[in-house]
């Protein structure tokens, strides 16, 4: 499958994260435009203009709401360009206590993780195919591999969103859509601030966006660290009775 | 739940977070002294608001390569790490002028104005210093001679203060202010952005030569010789032999340089340098690495090389390589072993300048422990708290043992009865009663801090230790 030119536009929807704003800065470097989209767009205005400073492409900055699942035709309508890149990295932990206690609290992480970043990565995937081809990146996560006491509402959600993009790439390959699946374990980010990490099993969010920006130029289905594939090899093959013994 | 938006889901965002704070052991570049104490990282100007009204005393963080306690918390007090602030902001290129937030990098700077034809008109020795940090250091380069310091080439500083406002300071709004903003230590609030004049370059290369010098008297000949040539060049400064005695003592180099022009350049793209080569210290040394007979003979290696390019005559050496030769070897810090390090940077006055720094250099040889050894020339300049005054500024690197101490303690007394002052970006030690008696400017830059509520509200471990 070719890759998208390096002056093809890409699209980050959940522009704010941490995340997201070091693979901005991947694409830039590589001389890609850069369409940023977040519910508050005037946030990015400075984000926009240092791309633009650092590494001489445009810009702009949208705005977008993950939730509002009426708006996302629209929204795509209204971009200035057709990206060939498009990256979804919204994402909301919570708070498991809230979760389990309030229904609705549960339904806001399974709509802000699954639901709403999902049904924009849908519309995504036609138009890139109408387009004649281009990538998908999701941010999906470990929590997805096995449910887990701590945060198994956010958990279920990345779940289902790492079967959404399987399917997705299955559905779309044929017409030149490629679907990265990332799955990340630790990340120092505003989402993960103030928890005690292990330090080794913690990555930058610069350092997972040079791995990430490789593995989409290399046409890959799935990046994980490779830690966490051997952190999680040996969590998704404990057998339950030891699995639900255990406190992390 | 509606079918078109699950919008009600999300609560409405709750404005002012005041993140996280986490509890870290922070130094200096010395390493010494290290202190334990809160640090938080905000992400926006909110964040840093929220955390400055819940009203600890806070200091501002760049990337701690002040050598001393500058940028630790003081006691029970806050540091404000601002590595996120990062992003450059608008560049006119009419006027040359760069606007940036305070946590970018020196270097990265660079790195994005250079193939545009611009260069910081000030730089210090490290491209790894923040915007931030060099303003509040009001860092002198090796053209403060013809320059200035760094505070001289602002247009404006976006200050927040103690209750989480943002003021724009410049010499034209509240030039008491700003000016003393300009070496104040981060001790008059947060710098959030500021606008930054930038010299048009024709190249990223340096045009270098090497005076060597075989005693104190002729290097400081040769710094007068070299000011007034008719192509002066702009950056002057001597590496100096601190271990050499006799008839030799103060041998130096000085390296002179001044921006290549694109002709000098045959057709090359004038801004293109060869990648730099970085090797990283991956441990502490053990403290014995560094001693008076390594350093000698270190010191006798470099001066002889020294001796040859001299010989050699003019050459073409990348902006990399000619001002931030330290920064090639990544953690260089830790070479002096867990121990640590300390630096007195002095600027002594013209005229009594050459008998003080014969003395400083006669008991750094003595004590066998004066490593690295810079010397500079000032041009004149008058700030309420700023370094650099007109005169001859020696700065020393020391090994921080009990030894090491002792050595910097004379040359801080020679320093003083020579009616110098020193840099606080290098300071880790000086005295209440040292400072004082240098620092007849300390009073009103108290006074300030008083007048506008800054007191008590911005503190570091350095300026609790000077009563500040
Ligand atoms: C190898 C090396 C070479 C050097 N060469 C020179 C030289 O040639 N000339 C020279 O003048 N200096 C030199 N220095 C010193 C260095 O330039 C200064 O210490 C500078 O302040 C470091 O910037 P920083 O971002 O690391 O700041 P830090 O070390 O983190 O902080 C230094 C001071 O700046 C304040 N500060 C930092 N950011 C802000 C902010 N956003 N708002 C308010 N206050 C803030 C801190 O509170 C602290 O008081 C050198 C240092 C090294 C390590
Ligand atoms: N950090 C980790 O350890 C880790 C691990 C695995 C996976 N991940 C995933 O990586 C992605 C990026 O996260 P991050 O670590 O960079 O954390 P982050 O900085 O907290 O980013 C999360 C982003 O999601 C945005 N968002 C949340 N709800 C939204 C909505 N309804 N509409 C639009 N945007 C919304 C937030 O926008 P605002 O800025 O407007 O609040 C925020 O910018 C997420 O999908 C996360 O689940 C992270």
């Amino acid at each position: 499958m070719p890759l998208p030119p390096a002056d093809s536009p890409v699209l980050i929807l959940g522009a704010r994260s941490d995340i997201a704003r070091a693979l901005a800065h991947e694409y830039a470097a590589a001389g890609h435009p850069l369409m940023l989209a977040a519910r508050d767009p005037a946030t990015l205005a400075a984000d926009c203009a240092d791309l633009a400073l650092r590494h001489g492409v445009t810009a702009t900055a949208h705005a977008y709401d993950a939730l509002d699942l009426g708006a996302i035709a629209a929204f795509f309508e209204a971009l200035p360009a057709t990206p060939r890149v498009v990256i979804q990295a919204v994402g909301y932990l919570g708070e498991q206590a809230r979760a389990e206690a309030d229904p609705q609290e549960a339904a806001h992480v399974v709509a802000a993780n699954l639901i709403g970043p999902a049904a924009a990565l849908e519309e995504a995937a036609r138009r890139l195919a109408a387009a004649g081809g281009g990538t998908i990146i999701g941010l999906s996560s470990v929590a997805g591999e096995r449910g887990r006491a701590k945060n198994h509402w956010y958990g279920a959600a990345k779940a289902g969103l790492t079967a959404v993009l399987s399917g997705l790439r299955q559905r779309w390959w044929r017409e030149g859509v490629q679907v990265l699946t990332v799955k990340p374990g630790f990340v120092a980010t505003r989402m993960t601030e103030g928890m005690d990490l292990p330090a080794p099993l913690t990555d930058s969010a610069a350092g997972l966006a040079r791995h990430v920006k490789r593995a989409a130029d290399r046409g890959r289905a799935v990046y994980m660290p490779w830690k966490w594939r051997l952190v999680m090899g040996v969590i998704c093959a404990l057998p339950e009775t030891v699995f639900k013994r255990l406190s992390f | 739940m509606d079918m078109d938006s699950a919008r009600d889901l999300a609560p409405p965002p709750a404005a002012g977070r005041c993140p996280p704070l986490a509890s870290a052991e922070l130094a200096g570049w010395g390493r010494v002294p290290r202190r334990r104490g809160a640090l938080a990282a905000p992400r926006d100007a909110a964040e840093l608001a929220a955390l400055l009204r819940a009203g600890r005393p806070a200091i501002a963080r760049g990337a701690g390569r002040a050598y001393g306690d500058a940028a630790l918390a003081a006691e029970g007090g806050l540091a404000l790490s601002m590595h996120r602030f990062d992003r450059l902001l608008g560049f006119d290129p009419a006027s040359g002028t760069l606007t940036a937030e305070a946590g970018v990098v020196l270097g990265d700077l660079i790195r994005a104005m250079l193939p545009r034809g611009w260069f910081p008109a000030v730089t210090p020795g490290t491209q790894y210093a923040t915007l931030g940090g060099l303003i509040a250091a009001d860092v002198h380069g090796k053209n403060h001679h013809v320059a200035g310091s760094f505070g001289a080439h602002l247009g404006w500083i976006d200050l927040m203060g103690a209750d989480g406002e943002i003021r724009r300071v410049s010499p034209e709004t509240d030039p008491a202010l700003f000016a003393a903003t300009c070496g104040g230590m981060g001790l008059t609030g947060v710098i959030l952005r500021a606008a930054l004049r930038l010299q048009p370059v024709e190249s990223g290369w340096i045009r270098e030569e090497t005076v060597a010098a075989g005693s104190l008297d002729a290097g400081m000949a040769a710094f007068d010789a070299a000011e007034a040539r008719a192509d002066a060049p702009p950056y002057s400064v001597a590496w100096i032999d601190t271990l050499a005695r006799g008839p030799e003592r103060g041998r130096m180099l000085l390296h002179l340089g001044a921006h290549a022009t694109a002709a000098e350049l045959e057709g090359r793209d004038p801004y293109a340098t060869p990648p730099r080569r970085s090797l990283t210290v991956p441990m502490d040394a053990p403290s014995w690495l560094l001693n008076g007979l390594t350093m000698g003979a270190f010191n006798a290696l470099y001066w002889a090389a020294g001796q040859r390019r001299a010989a050699a005559g003019p050459r073409l050496t990348d902006w990399e390589r000619y001002f931030y030769p330290l920064d090639a070897l990544h953690g260089w810090n830790r070479l002096y072993g867990r121990r640590g390090f300390l630096q007195v940077q002095s600027v002594l006055p013209a005229a009594p300048a050459r008998d003080a720094l014969a003395e400083m250099l006669d008991a750094s040889a003595a004590a066998g422990l004066g490593f690295l050894g810079v010397l500079k020339r000032f041009g004149p300049q008058a700030s309420p708290f700023s370094f650099p005054r007109a005169g001859w500024t020696l700065a020393l690197d020391i090994p921080a043992g009990w030894r090491g101490h002792e050595l910097a303690d004379r040359l801080e007394a020679i320093a003083a009865a020579a009616g110098g002052r020193f840099y606080l970006a290098k300071d880790a030690r000086l005295t209440r009663s040292r400072f004082e008696a240098t620092e007849p400017r300390a009073a009103a830059f108290r006074a300030l801090r008083q007048e506008r509520g800054l007191a008590g509200r911005f503190a570091s471990a350095q300026s609790e230790r000077l009563g500040l």
